[in-house]
């Protein structure tokens, strides 16, 4: 059974590009489909509560559902499959890139991909616009985006703050609409 | 304290980071590069263009490389501790509680208004990377970059780390 999580969560680690949100088919496919641990339903139970949850998506769903079949070992081998191959490869490539990192082609290399970097950011921040748009309208989104920028990029507070403020005013108010 | 400093600057976006990984991106950078300046911008750039040239998620990439930079394999062990475990451990003891709440009205406005604020972040980062290609690189190189990426990514789906690639060669040929 060990086995069978760690290879899970391990072909989820090493098959998922764009971050963990963009990995969640790949671990209902495991999940569900080929091991059947869990039925649909709890799947999708399962992926609503680690979404109320702050943090990493991914390392919620394997080391919760690894927890549910085979306790903490099970929660540990779940989180370890799925993040430790790429954390290994991360380190290794960085530390080769280091390496050569006077040559000029090098430095080249090093320059090129920051403005590729910068607009997968770009499609990010879309992207993060986008998901709030669909809970509410433009209008209050633009708004409410000026203000978050006055306060974060012209005031320059803290964004821990700013979110901590957001949880609070969240979990404590009356029920109603934005 | 090297590691009290390393668990703080994980912990907060492993808190705070609505929205998955990659909303953990510009809270990381706000910690590691404006905060504890233990890396430059073009340095946090490089380990985001390898962290999405490789598979798997990415605030655990980022928190292991840099924690390792930082404090060796404890200071990665720590970084990617303090990104997973207090969420983890929330979902495990909290299940029953949240599965209650996890309809309600309260979280979907918490999700909402923080998606914006992780916007701006993510885009004052973008915009930073940008400014100091343009003083590096040139206005020319820059905005074959960026016109390149954005139709490669956007208008042929292209896989991201090809288009990492791509950035690399091009630069290493060209700049």
């Amino acid at each position: 059974m060990q086995m069978k999580i760690f290879w899970a969560f391990f072909k989820v680690g090493m098959l998922g590009y764009g971050g963990g949100p963009a990995s969640i088919p790949l671990v209902h496919k495991e999940v569900v489909d080929t091991y059947e641990w869990m039925t649909d339903e709890e799947f999708q139970d399962s992926l609503a509560i680690a979404n109320v949850l702050p943090g990493p998506i991914i390392t919620k769903l394997a080391g919760y559902i690894g927890f549910v079949k085979k306790g903490w070992l099970g929660m540990l081998n779940a989180v370890l499959a799925a993040i430790l191959p790429t954390i290994i490869l991360m380190i290794a490539l960085l530390k080769l890139f280091a390496e050569f990192k006077d040559l000029d082609w090098v430095q080249g290399m090093s320059h090129g991909v920051i403005p590729v970097v910068g607009v997968m950011l770009i499609i990010l921040t879309y992207e993060f616009l986008e998901k709030a748009k669909a809970k509410t309208t433009w209008r209050f989104i633009i708004l409410f985006t000026i203000l978050s920028f006055l306060l974060l990029a012209v005031l320059d507070i803290h964004p821990a703050i700013v979110i901590l403020v957001i949880v609070a005013f969240s979990l404590f108010r009356k029920e109603g609409r934005i | 304290m090297i590691y009290l400093q390393i668990f703080i600057a994980f912990f907060i976006p492993g808190v705070l980071g609505y929205g998955g990984g990659p909303s953990s991106i510009p809270l990381v950078e706000e910690e590691v590069v404006q905060n504890y300046g233990w890396m430059t911008s073009q340095e946090f750039a490089e380990v985001l263009a390898f962290g999405n040239a490789l598979p798997g998620p990415i605030a655990t990439k980022m928190a292991g490389y840099i924690g390792f930079e930082v404090g060796g394999i404890f200071g990665s062990v720590v970084a990617v501790g303090a990104t997973v475990l207090p969420s983890l451990m929330l979902m495990v003891f909290l299940a029953g509680v949240l599965y209650k709440m996890k309809g309600t009205k309260k979280f979907e406005t918490l999700t909402t208004l923080i998606r914006p604020v992780i916007a701006i972040l993510l885009g004052v980062i973008a915009f930073d990377f940008f400014a100091g290609s343009f003083v590096e690189s040139g206005t020319v190189h820059t905005v074959i970059l960026m016109a390149a990426s954005f139709v490669m990514l956007k208008k042929f789906n292209i896989h991201p780390a090809l288009v990492i690639v791509f950035g690399l060669v091009y630069g290493a040929i060209l700049l």
